[in-house]
């Protein structure tokens, strides 16, 4: 027995009121959908949480045409008045914030520490963010017209984020939306659709339509959407350019990434660290900038990974209502059975693999922090998104050597740089073909910093000024 | 490590490229992390245990112009039983930390209740003398029975580069020790930078500290969880390359029972298990002693009693 066992400090559930089902939000009203209803599960527990409606094509057309009615209104508005509702908004989401935090990980099985600390707060920064855009669009050099009706699908790692990274910049700018959320995690998009009613947001702006891909195919090919924008897999964001392809719809991808985290033998040891753990360990590593390759300078190889797995040994997996939980549960059993596959081809192709001691529960979907080492760049892992808590170490030489091997990738969302010299920061991010390239730090994130990839990480950027291109007109 | 550790004080010059070699901190991050360790969430049986052991780490201090023999006395009382007559006794603290005139009374009053006698020393708390006349004030505090010295580092010659001396004087007055306790002040308010707090814990650990602390309360800011984080490092570290353990003791500003659980939980995560009794951890402190014992009444009572019912000693 440990000297200083933490006792468990469960958040409370009462906050959060789950219903035994939930219709469509079309129109400013919830109602049935006409596909057959899913469940949404407890990932840590495997339980049922709520029957989901399902939208069919046609449900989707009814929300498409109540956004297309709702754009005449909503576009007509001045600015100065869609943030007042923005800001409403934005308020709601603080004053809820914990009922929302709550909900969040029970569905998507993140930590409470990090849905409390992490998404909460920057949902609510995006939507005061982008409310103070709204009457200043003519200063943002992208024109003031908003496109339409924006049919927007969203990913189930960080639920509540992605709809405020969707939704503030598309209603900001004056365009209404449809808005599909994962079918694993569809429940704050619904309490969300309860505050847009809270905050009298005129019906129609927002719509949201629950179901699996399909839905969201329906929503992407709808003829009446005039710009489709998707978080999520490379693969079904391949699907969704061929189906936009040829129509006028605009269309931005944030897709996924398999990010190098580039650690050089003059780093801050200890924060590098940090950075590694965050890097990958963030949201049970359900991240698409996730810094999934470690690139470690060869000469602190050792040293650099034997405090990393000393750090390891520290982290918390269990309940993600503990408080002091680090690493909650899998999103889904279909993503726990994919990390399951990549890291078993891990081993098969050769690459050690090392797990702290951890207990995992007997019930749920759950994956121990993992780490490959002697992982070459032609190995699996090196090359695959596992988008789960797997690391695959590398090593390098020189400076050049990890640039080439940090590109070395279909992927370019993210980057990290660990050195205590700035001139190296500036040479590396300059080279590093990635979106976002972070030094002596990793997932930070800010509503006013643009957010996207290259090559087969997508293409548009959201956040910031460049995140208002994607919504208007110029 | 290129220099064998036993070289490294050889001269100026190598202790200055060992100290200089250490990896740098990151101050955004270190924060951050300090920070985030500082949201655990410490509840039931968990803050019961760490209340105890909180209690037990204290180093009940007073340090001030106006102490008298009287004022250590009631002091030394509350240090052996904290909770007064309480059915469930509190432990007793680690121990009183005093001026040196003042050790010979402290000695006499928690004689044989396993409560030590530190006493500061070294022109405390400026450590602006000579080196003759901190070796001799040490030597007078432990020849008046003080079983721990908390001496206080040349923060001048430390930030002007002359770490040689810093050395040179931390093993002087180690040599003066005799079998107490050597706690070694970095001041880590004045030092100011994470790096040089980094770099003041391995030359204070090289020259044979068996403690590292963080301040001597006369400055601010003083034990911040960062710094303590930093130090937590160092003595981990240190144990890696060298076997030795050095413990780590943050003083100053650390008031209530939430602070000192914070403190443990970066024991805890940070150094580990190992330090986590008061032979390797210490709170320097005077008015956190009562919070923990409020705190430790509400645990066991439910309810929260006035201010009246702890003693003020």
């Amino acid at each position: 027995m440990a000297i200083f066992e933490y006792a468990p400090a469960p958040e409370s559930r009462d906050v959060v009121d789950i219903k035994p089902s939930y219709g469509l939000f079309i129109n400013g009203e919830f109602t049935d959908g006409s596909g057959p209803s899913f469940k949404t599960v407890d990932p840590a527990t495997e339980e049922p949480l709520a029957e989901i409606a399902a939208a069919t094509s046609d449900d989707v057309d009814r929300a498409v045409q109540a956004a297309r009615k709702a754009f005449g209104v909503w576009s007509a508005l001045p600015g100065v008045e869609r943030a007042k509702y923005l800001f409403r908004i934005a308020r709601i989401i603080q004053e809820r914030a914990r009922e929302l935090a709550v909900l969040e990980s029970i569905d998507n099985g993140k930590p409470i520490r990090e849905s409390r600390d992490v998404d909460l707060p920057l949902v609510a920064a995006h939507f005061f963010y982008y409310a103070g855009w709204a009457d200043k669009l003519e200063y943002a050099g992208f024109g003031t017209k908003p496109l339409g009706v924006a049919g927007q699908v969203i990913p189930w790692n960080f639920p509540l984020l992605m709809l405020a990274w969707k939704v503030a910049p598309a209603l900001a700018c004056g365009n209404t939306v449809v808005l599909k959320p994962a079918e694993t995690t569809p429940l704050t998009a619904l309490l969300f659709a309860e505050i847009c009613r809270q905050a009298d947001l005129p019906p129609g702006v927002v719509n949201i339509v629950t179901g699996a891909g399909d839905t969201g195919a329906a929503v992407v090919a709808h003829p009446d959407v005039d710009k489709v924008a998707f978080t999520g897999s490379t693969d079904v964001g391949r699907i969704i350019a061929r189906a936009v392809a040829g129509t006028d719809k605009r269309l931005t991808l944030e897709l996924g990434g398999k990010a190098a985290n580039i650690v050089f033998e003059d780093a801050a040891v200890d924060q590098a660290v940090e950075g590694i753990v965050n890097g990958i360990f963030f949201n049970q590593g359900h991240v698409c900038c996730a810094g999934s390759r470690l690139l470690v300078q060869e000469s602190i190889k050792d040293d650099l990974l034997a405090a990393l797995k000393r750090r390891m040994g520290t982290l918390r997996v269990g309940d993600p209502l503990d408080k002091n939980t680090d690493i909650g549960a899998i999103n889904s059993a279909e993503q726990l059975a994919r990390i399951r596959e990549l890291s078993e081809i891990g081993e098969a192709e050769g690459a050690e693999r090392w797990s702290p001691a951890c207990e995992l529960p007997e019930r749920g979907y759950w994956f121990p922090p993992t780490v490959f080492t002697g992982v070459a760049q032609s190995h699996t892992i090196a090359r695959d998104e596992i988008f789960g808590p797997v690391l695959s170490v590398l090593t390098f030489r020189t400076p050049a050597e990890a640039v080439e091997k940090a590109n070395n990738t279909p992927y370019g969302l993210s980057a990290g740089i660990w050195t205590e010299k700035g001139s190296r920061i500036l040479w590396m991010a300059d080279k590093l073909r990635a979106g976002v390239v972070w030094a002596n730090t990793f997932n930070k994130f800010d509503p006013t910093s643009p957010f996207g990839g290259y090559k087969e990480s997508g293409y548009g950027r959201e956040g910031g000024l460049h995140g208002l291109e994607a919504y208007l007109d110029g | 490590m290129t220099t064998s550790l036993a070289d490294v004080a050889a001269s100026g010059a190598t202790l200055r490229a060992f100290l200089h070699g250490l990896p740098g901190v990151d101050r955004v991050g270190a924060d951050q992390r300090a920070a985030t360790l500082g949201t655990r969430s410490i509840k039931t049986t968990a803050k019961s245990t760490a209340i105890d052991l909180a209690i037990s780490m204290v180093d009940l201090t007073t340090l001030e112009g106006a102490d008298t023999a009287g004022k250590v006395r009631a002091m030394c009382t509350k240090a052996v039983r904290p909770g007064g007559d309480a059915p469930d006794v509190a432990p007793h603290v680690a121990a009183v930390c005093v001026y040196p005139d003042l050790v010979a009374v402290a000695a006499e009053a928690v004689r044989g209740s396993g409560v030590k006698v530190a006493s500061v020393a070294t022109a405390f708390p400026s450590g602006r003398s000579s080196l003759e006349v901190k070796v001799s004030e040490t030597a007078l505090a432990v020849a008046a029975g003080a079983d721990e010295i908390d001496m206080v580092i040349d923060r001048g010659a430390f930030l002007s580069g002359d770490y040689l001396k810093v050395h040179e004087e931390i093993v002087a007055v180690k040599a003066a020790c005799g079998a107490a306790h050597l706690k070694v002040i970095l001041e880590t308010g004045e030092l100011a930078t994470y790096d040089n707090v980094r770099r003041a814990s391995w030359l204070a650990m090289l020259a044979g500290a068996d403690f590292i602390k963080t301040s001597t309360g006369k400055v601010s800011p003083a034990a911040t969880l960062p710094v303590t984080l930093i130090m937590l490092e160092a003595v981990r570290d240190f144990r890696a390359a060298t076997g030795r353990q050095v413990g780590v003791k943050p003083a100053g500003g650390i008031r209530t029972t939430k602070d000192a659980i914070k403190n443990l939980v970066l024991v805890n995560e940070t150094a580990g298990e190992d330090w986590l009794t008061p032979e390797w951890f210490r709170l320097g402190a005077s008015s956190l002693l009562n919070d923990l014992l409020v705190q430790r009444q509400k645990l066991t009572t439910g309810r929260y009693a006035g201010p009246d019912y702890f003693t003020l000693d």
